[in-house]
């Protein structure tokens, strides 16, 4: 159980981390900031002296799956997390403090750790009613996101509604709930997709940062691409039953007990970036495919309202397992940049999922289904 | 000033009024308001629900077999019953059965919730309003082993783990960096434990952290992940082999063995760890019998976990189904869901309008035009509030009442039903309990009946895991592998038009889900939820819902450090993006909302 008390900086020279390079994150991260020259000292200086970087967990429109998902890391333990690696300052599913002691915590961090702490967003802000659909301390949340978001060093987009919108977004969209970026525009946002995400990516991205000392390298959508630059198919262990034309034609039939492919049920793996097949669930027990039911594409922008979850994929590209989003993306569009949360993106690669291309085989269609692709 | 509440409240508004905005270490966001007498007494007491999400309206139009994975959305903590509820709901609207293995592992994922939600309510959402971590600091290791030794025989036990611990701890509060801890009411008077006692306590905070994630292994095996597992109209999606060609990919001997390992385990926390810690600290408190509230007069479940397949009747439901009225344990009523006289929703203070809202509506019938406004007494903005005013519209929670009476549903309604019904397996539990605290049987209405109901029902359902997965393998053995019906899986097969009704026991009480089904698509989708029942704002009677009812007459030690409010609202278990999302098909009222 026992464990050090370290300063960001002690932890990260531990992890074998040079100075040169801590200093470059520092830099980077000031400049992210647009802090200038001195704010790299700042921060340089604040995580030298400063145990744990402070982590405000902040929750719009959302269902707290998030949470829940972080809480079930196995590796590291969200224990040692929360314990040791971050100052998990402030998540209103879990923090003791409530009403005006949990306000205080805001405003302290904002002035005393300005440019140093991470924003942590789960859900997203509703726009229509004045932002009064989700109020918070008696006023809309939207206005306290931009808030905490404007001193805060980086954001991260928890699921699939930090990131995207999720179900209160789907149409119609009653409450105009959007997508954090729409909000927060001078800050880098790493999205971590999913609805929830898996817990190891979670606190893979935190970890990440605590042993590598900087921030992992995003796909023009803003994703880490070290979980999210490959589709659920590519990996999939099921992958060899669709290449041998073996499928599940119903619901617990001779194929679904054999464990064949589930394409033809509506499996959304072929158009879904994300970690399921090979990181897996919960200690990697299992991911959906593997316990019976097609992937529903919880990670992808607007998977609410690409028809039912039970419509199969029609012209799925089967490009190869080596292009990842960022290059379909870019040879889509041609548009080259290393920005953060690039929108262009994924409409591209909604573009190239969903309508068959003449360079690349494209697999058997099912005219019969109107709300297919 | 003072006034009476129909169903038998005083209210008296005219002290000082506290605000608690967050209420935190609940899902989704929820705001009170109290006013307390010179005494610091509790005189009159404003839940406001501050989300609202329209889920309802969303799924009008889409293909009811997708509605389970739209509305299990509604909530991730309560993960699953939402979708559980809907597939019912389905399958009641178009006549499908489920094989019995489908509802075997249906029971045994609902279960598996009930044990996980109960566990990590209690020790990660409510323990800090008992627990002062702090307190912990001074503990004597020795002394903390022998208390741990004296209630169970959990091996974690010995001086040097608890040494340990308050080593760790020590360090990471003289760090300064409380994280999670930062500004809670340490030290305040109304914590009433021995440092040892939060010692163990904060062990046992960890230990479940741990722990907890083993339990949803068995959402992760039939349902492929949690949270949000996968779910099936007509059946479960997860096939069975177990000894034939490609079993390895299905749910095998591996996969019930694994199963299996979780349920011992889940059993053995519970009993060994959850039940004596709640016994142990329900000790200390238990002059502290404040928050009854509704539960000693009004109290409703809808029963749950079908003993037989597509049986939703009181002979097949295990948990206990009916409404107590008015404290007449002598009388249980009969539910109808689909009569609609009995469950109505009201939005007199509820930030909707309605064309007459003297009257409630059945939620087959439901009318939403949200019509957000502050009452002329508020204080502040409207997108500042101060004060809000009870006597106007003050929630986007609407208020549900059975016959026009407000109920209290989650653990505790279902154990006084169960009590009332005198089924051993609820009754027994709770007598040993009582005596074992040496408190009479009105003991239970209590913020601390509320805690210690819940922890009896996670060790039922635990035990009830242990029965299904038994009766699972059974049935593998008697060569029944069916886990899905198909026969009306294709919307050609559907009548023009059906509705239908699914419920649950969600771990906070009594779920139901109405469904209008129109040319294969979603014409109309209703869901009446546990915290919508609690978290009620006033009905248009003035009867108030039972979070209100429940902080009455309770002192506060320090207006500045509400402990004990938000001590009895956690012990509800507040849901409030699942309380309210509440739509209804008429959504197209909606385009009046201004975009900004």
């Amino acid at each position: 159980m026992s464990a050090q008390i370290e300063t960001f900086y002690e932890l990260i020279r531990r992890q074998g981390i040079t100075r040169r390079s801590f200093v470059k994150f520092c830099s980077l991260t000031a400049a992210s900031l647009g802090l200038g020259p001195t704010g790299a000292a700042s921060v340089a200086q604040a995580l030298e002296t400063k145990p744990r970087v402070p982590v405000i967990w902040m929750h719009g429109l959302e269902c707290t799956c998030c949470t829940e998902s972080f809480i079930r890391s196995a590796h590291p333990l969200a224990k040692d997390v929360v314990l040791s690696m971050i100052s998990l300052d402030y998540n209103d599913t879990i923090m003791a403090a409530a009403g005006h002691q949990a306000e205080a915590i805001l405003q302290e961090t904002r002035q005393k750790y300005k440019g140093q702490y991470i924003l942590a967003v789960e859900g997203n802000p509703p726009l229509n009613e004045d932002g009064m659909f989700c109020i918070d301390g008696g006023r809309p949340f939207v206005e306290r996101l931009t808030e905490m978001a404007s001193d805060a060093m980086a954001v991260v987009a928890w699921g699939t509604c930090a990131s995207w919108g999720c179900v209160q977004a789907a149409k119609p969209n009653p409450t105009h709930a959007v997508p954090i970026d729409k909000v927060i525009r001078n800050k880098p946002i790493v999205k971590v997709p999913g609805c929830p995400p898996i817990a190891e990516v979670m606190t893979g991205v935190i970890t990440f940062v605590t042993m590598f000392g900087r921030l992992p390298d995003l796909d023009r959508q803003g994703r880490p691409k070290m979980f999210y630059s490959q589709r659920i198919h590519d990996k999939c262990y099921r992958r060899p039953h669709f290449d041998a034309g073996q499928f599940v034609e119903e619901w617990d039939d001779d194929g679904a007990r054999k464990g064949f492919c589930l394409y033809k049920m509506g499996c959304k793996g072929p158009t879904t970036y994300n970690a399921c097949s090979t990181t897996r669930w919960n200690g990697g027990v299992s991911f959906p495919i593997q316990s019976g039911h097609g992937c529903i594409g919880c990670s992808e922008d607007g998977f609410w309202d690409k028809g039912s979850f039970y419509d199969r994929l029609t012209g799925i590209n089967a490009f190869g397992v080596e292009r990842n989003a960022d290059q379909i993306g870019l040879a889509a569009v041609g548009v080259v940049g290393a920005g953060i949360a690039v929108h262009a993106g994924i409409t591209a690669v909604r573009q190239l999922t969903t309508k068959p291309r003449d360079n690349i085989k494209t697999i058997s269609s099912d005219p019969t289904n109107p709300n297919a692709g | 000033m003072g006034a009476q509440t129909p169903n038998g409240f005083s209210l008296d508004a005219s002290g000082k009024r506290i605000v608690v905005d967050p209420v935190t270490r609940i899902e989704g966001h929820l705001r009170v308001e109290v006013n307390v007498d010179e005494r610091n007494v509790i005189r009159n007491a404003v839940s406001t629900g501050t989300m609202w999400r329209g889920i309802e309206v969303i799924l009008k139009g889409r293909d009811p077999r997708d509605a389970w994975a739209f509305t299990e959305r509604i909530c991730g903590v309560c993960t699953g019953t939402h979708a559980l509820t809907s597939v019912r709901a389905v399958e009641n609207a178009l006549g499908i059965s489920i094989p019995e293995n489908a509802n075997t592992i249906r029971n045994l994922m609902q279960l598996a919730l009930q044990v996980h939600d109960h566990l990590v309510h209690f020790y990660h959402l409510h323990a800090l309003d008992w627990v002062d971590v702090v307190s912990a600091l001074k503990a004597d290791p020795k002394a903390t082993s022998a208390l741990a030794q004296s209630i169970s025989r959990w091996p974690m036990s010995s001086p040097g783990y608890f040494k340990d611990l308050q080593t760790r701890l020590g360090k990471f509060v003289e760090s300064g960096q409380l994280g999670p801890f930062k500004n809670g009411y340490w030290g305040h008077p109304a914590y009433k434990l021995p440092p040892e006692a939060n010692l163990l306590a904060v062990a046992h905070y960890l230990e479940a952290l741990d722990f907890q994630k083993e339990i949803v292994k068995i959402h992760t095996i039939y349902g492929g992940k949690n949270p949000h597992p996968n779910w099936l109209v007509g059946g479960v999606p997860c096939s069975i082999n177990v000894d034939g060609t490609g079993a390895v990919g299905a749910i095998n001997i591996e996969r019930l063995n694994l199963v299996s390992s979780v349920i011992d385990r889940a059993l053995e926390f519970v009993e060994q760890v959850y039940l004596p810690d709640v016994v142990a600290i329900g000790g200390f408190y238990k002059d502290w019998l404040y928050g009854g509230g509704l539960s000693s007069k009004s109290v409703m479940s809808y029963g749950d976990i079908p003993e037989y397949a597509n049986d939703y009747t009181d002979k097949s439901l295990l948990l206990p189904r009916g409404v107590i009225l008015n404290g007449n344990l002598k009388e249980i009523h009969e539910i109808d869901l689909n009569a609609p006289d009995q469950i109505q929703e009201f939005v007199a203070h509820s930030w909707y309008t309605y064309p007459d809202e003297t009257v409630g509506l059945h939620p087959y019938d439901g009318v939403t035009e949200p019509n957000y406004q502050l009452g002329p007494k508020s204080k502040g903005s409207k997108t500042d509030i101060q004060s809000i005013d009870e006597s106007a519209k003050y929630s986007w929670i609407k208020s549900p009442r059975w016959k026009g009476n407000a109920v209290e549903v989650g653990p505790l309604a279902r154990y006084i039903i169960g009590y009332a019904q005198g089924k051993a397996e609820f009754k027994e539990p709770t007598d040993k309990l009582l005596s074992d605290l040496g408190l009479p049987l009105t003991a239970l209405f209590s913020t601390l009946g509320r805690t210690a109901a819940r922890a009896l029902e996670c060790q039922w359902a635990a035990h009830k895991m242990r029965y299904f997965q038994d009766k699972l393998i059974g049935s593998i053995k008697a060569g029944n592998l069916s886990t899905a019906n198909v026969d009306k899986w294709d919307p050609t097969t559907w009548p023009k038009e059906a509705k239908g009704v699914g419920f649950t026991e969600a771990p906070r009480g009594a779920l139901g889900h109405w469904i209008r089904i129109k040319d294969t698509k979603i014409d109309n989708y209703q869901c009446v939820v546990p915290t919508t029942w609690n978290g009620s704002p006033r009905d248009p009677k003035g009867n108030i819902g039972a979070f209100e009812a429940s902080l009455l007459d309770t002192p506060v030690a320090d207006p500045n450090q509400p402990l004990e409010i938000i001590r009895t609202l956690h012990s509800f278990d507040p849901c409030l993006a699942c309380s309210t999302h509440v739509m209804s098909p008429d959504g197209q009222e909606m385009a009046k909302v201004t975009v900004r």
